[in-house]
């Protein structure tokens, strides 16, 4: 199946066939407390305490939370404010490694999946840390808890990885299958479902190859090539290119009975159970015009972009953007000081001939944003309403049904800044609508 | 109105959250030499970092290579008298332009091309041996009535050349259809001819049959497909305006659903009238290759700012376009109705727009059951 809308970006995925490497242990991490959707967790170390690699540094701050682990042993150096991908300065743990890299010896193996109990197994995901790693990185045993009126029937495995310039699940799935697998066989025992499916873009199909050639032969997995565009790994638009279901706008993959992880989730979730392993470390992919060494890199969560920087031989002198993802849906970042966190899939550096500079000019009805919506609203419409602060008028317009997947600025001839325009929509509106609620209870 | 920018150097600190501040679009300054590249400025913003290979200006300028084909013939056939045309109309909308953003105080707008490609849709509507004065006329109603009053590129509501068009005919009725005939390359001074449409009108109202009055024509098809008749500027040869408009539907800046909706109902209702009455009632192939049809149908209902969003809207739109065309070319005060039809679907365009929302992914939902059975 193929869904509406989508556009056909350059990929420029040059790192494709770079093995993943590991990065050489450095001399400080940054672990921030919040690298979730959801609450911070609470710092359950001190100043000066002494860690093992693997050892919790927080712990969750609700359902919704999960905890952060020290990315190798060493000593917590300070727990203060420090910069953030997001923007904003936020609390960090600050820990100077011993070098000894020793595990905490509460690292140790959960048990072989196959054998153990649901609420164990999400137990463990639980204590890992576990989040999406896809980039959205909401607490995973959170979506494998769903309510009982929403059956799960399906769990799909998301290898699109349709944002240009990334790697990483593509290495993943040709040098971890058989992790990945595992890791799929996992959430299928967890969630009591029969059916998996697997999708890659069809730009990736040794991928896919590799996937089905590790496939224990007890799950029954549909593998499936789908078309390259994106944004084919946009959650809702692979349930329908592989299922044919319509999640209903406003809805959960959960209310057509699907449950979607990201490759790199998966092998963390395997790790996570059959080695103890909580989730610190990721594949990321550094790239770029910008970088002067483009790698894919096994990273401690924490590492300081600046030393990952480093090790990829250094910025360019012409570099004028570094953006924490891919370029459709990435957070560009305002400096070098912040930390790699779990929901780092890419490091993207552009140079300042590549970065987009423009003055928007007015909308011309061209009607190509109209094309390119996936989920096939009006950003043109969208974007005027916003810029005439027409809040209340976005509802009819389905403004929430928005995914801020960018394919409407990205072939905009006018320029216009409709992704930026659209999320303070949507903030308004969100916000009238809350006063609307208060009002009326 | 909007300014963004992009550009935002933002060293260390970051920005407080929210819309980035704007500042000039300045280069980022090198790193220091000395010690590695610690803190690059760096440019942030939101999301998407890539853009398409596309703008404005390079969309207009689409539109003025489809034209050419369109142009030349017409300059062949009718001669230098028409390259006047286009000259004083192009000069005038570009000077129009760049005169009145300048009173205003706005940015000087002639490099996104709109001006050129207003000029020249205007001359191609005009006669021939327009004088200089009305082309000039036609300009000021074009760039000032048409864009410039609304706010320009995007706000305007109607069409700029067809503003410019029906005003001069309206103003100038007598200059307006005066129609040289086609003399060749080097003509100068041309007599002048009734177009096919007019010259069926004319004949039905001194009580003549169409067939009687397509006797006393010397127009058979194939003319009309070449563009050897009598006509405005532009609107002559179906072939070469064919071709430029196939070229902007590859290109994808006009869709589909605009010149075939426009023109199917054109022939389909003149159809429907013709068997009826083929006394009365010109053939549809006339209506469908005379007249200004395929100039409008592909080059003034396709204007991305007056049509619809959607491909729905649009379809619809060009069948109100349709229809309006025939209604007054058969019934109406004009043997011609194209101008019209369009201006007044354009007003329509926000009411389409609105009745035309595409339905929002997962709105009504394709049932699960259903998926899931099948």
């Amino acid at each position: 199946m193929k869904f509406k809308g989508g556009i056909h970006p350059q990929y420029n995925k040059g790192t494709a066939a770079a093995p993943v490497e590991e990065m050489p242990l450095g001399g400080r991490y940054v672990v921030p407390l919040a690298q979730h959707l959801g609450a911070p967790g609470k710092p359950i170390v001190a100043k000066g305490d002494v860690v093992g690699r693997g050892q919790p540094l927080s712990e969750p701050g609700g359902f919704v939370s999960v905890a952060v682990h020290a990315p190798t042993s060493g000593k917590v150096k300070a727990i203060k404010e420090l910069p953030h991908p997001l923007g904003l300065d936020m609390t960090a743990v600050e820990i100077e490694p011993d070098g000894e890299d020793a595990w905490w010896e509460g690292v140790q193996p959960k048990g072989d999946w196959r054998g153990m109990d649901p609420a164990d197994i999400r137990d463990a995901l639980r204590e890992a840390g576990l989040v999406g790693m896809g980039g959205a990185t909401f607490p995973t045993h959170v979506k494998l808890s769903p309510p009982k009126d929403k059956p799960i029937d399906t769990f799909i495995l998301n290898g699109a990885e349709c944002e240009p310039y990334l790697t990483s699940d593509h290495r993943v799935m040709l040098e971890q299958p058989r992790e990945v697998m595992e890791g799929v066989g996992l959430f299928m025992k967890v969630l009591g479902v029969k059916k998996a499916h697997v999708g890659v873009e069809a730009n990736k199909a040794d991928a896919l190859e590799a996937l089905k050639a590790a496939c224990p032969p007890d799950l029954d997995v549909d593998f499936a090539l789908l078309e390259v565009k994106y944004p084919q790994g946009s959650e809702k638009q692979l349930i329908y290119a592989l299922t044919g279901r319509t999640v209903p706008a406003g809805g959960l993959p959960m209310d057509v009975g699907c449950l979607v992880q990201n490759v790199g989730t998966a092998v963390a979730a395997y790790e996570a159970v059959a080695k103890g392993w909580p989730l610190i470390q990721r594949v990321t992919t550094v790239t770029g015009a910008a970088i002067s060494q483009p790698k894919n890199l096994r990273l401690r969560v924490g590492t300081p972009l600046g030393d990952v920087i480093a090790f990829c031989g250094g910025l360019t002198e012409d570099v004028a953007k570094v953006v924490y993802g891919g370029p459709m849906m990435g957070i560009a970042q305002f400096s070098l000081d912040v930390p790699i966190i779990k929901g780092t899939s890419g490091v993207l550096c552009l140079p300042d001939a590549e970065v987009v500079q423009y003055v928007a000019d007015a909308c011309i009805r061209c009607g190509a944003c109209v094309d390119a919506c996936p989920m096939g609203l009006l950003p043109s419409t969208l974007g005027v309403l916003c810029e005439r602060d027409r809040w209340e008028d976005l509802e009819d317009y389905n403004v929430l049904d928005c995914i801020e997947c960018g394919s409407c600025a990205f072939c905009c001839p006018a320029y216009r800044p409709l992704v930026q325009l659209i999320k303070r929509g949507k903030a308004e509106l969100r916000r009238i609508q809350k006063k609307r609620q208060q009002g009326a209870a | 109105m909007s300014m963004e920018q992009d550009k935002t150097g933002a060293e260390g600190g970051g920005p407080a959250g929210g819309a980035p501040p704007p500042s000039p679009p300045e280069k980022p300054a090198a790193p220091a030499k000395a010690e590695p590249p610690r803190a690059p400025r760096l440019v942030v913003s939101t999301s998407p970092h890539v853009h398409r290979d596309e703008d404005v200006p390079r969309i207009m300028r689409s539109v003025v290579y489809a034209l050419v084909p369109g142009i030349l013939v017409g300059l062949w056939f009718f001669g230098l008298v028409a390259l006047q045309v286009y000259a004083i109309a192009v000069a005038g909308c570009m000077l129009l332009e760049w005169a009145f953003q300048r009173m205003l105080g706005r940015p000087n707008t002639l490099g996104d091309w709109s001006a050129v490609v207003t000029g020249l849709l205007l001359a191609m509507n005009l006669p021939a041996g327009s004088p200089w004065w009305m082309v000039v006329v036609g300009c000021l109603a074009a760039v000032v009535l048409g864009k410039g009053i609304y706010g320009g590129l995007g706000y305007n509501p109607f069409n700029p050349a067809l503003v410019a068009r029906v005003v001069l005919l309206i103003s100038f009725p007598v200059q307006m259809t005066t129609w040289p005939a086609q003399g060749g390359p080097l003509t100068v001074d041309a007599t002048t001819a009734a177009t096919p449409l007019g010259a069926i009108r004319e004949a039905l109202s001194l009580g003549q049959t169409v067939p009687q009055a397509m006797a006393g024509m010397d127009v058979p098809l194939w003319k009309l497909l070449v563009g050897m008749r009598s006509g405005c500027l532009g609107e002559v040869s179906v072939v070469a305006l064919l071709l430029g408009g196939l070229f902007l539907l590859r290109k994808g800046h006009i869709k589909w659903q605009v010149p075939l909706g426009f023109i199917a109902t054109v022939f389909l209702f003149t159809g429907v009238a013709w068997l009826a009455d083929p006394a009365h009632y010109a053939n549809p192939l006339y209506h469908t290759f005379s007249g200004v049809l395929f100039l409008g149908a592909f080059f003034m209902a396709t204007d991305m700012v007056t049509s619809p969003v959607t491909r729905k809207g649009m379809f619809i739109f060009a069948v109100g376009c349709g229809l309006i065309t025939v209604i007054i070319r058969l019934w109406g005060g004009y043997p011609e109705g194209v101008s019209f039809a369009i201006l007044l679907m354009n007003a329509a365009t926000p009411l389409i727009d609105r009745y035309t929302k595409p339905r929002v992914f997962g709105a009504k939902r394709k049932l699960y059951e259903e998926a899931k059975a099948a």
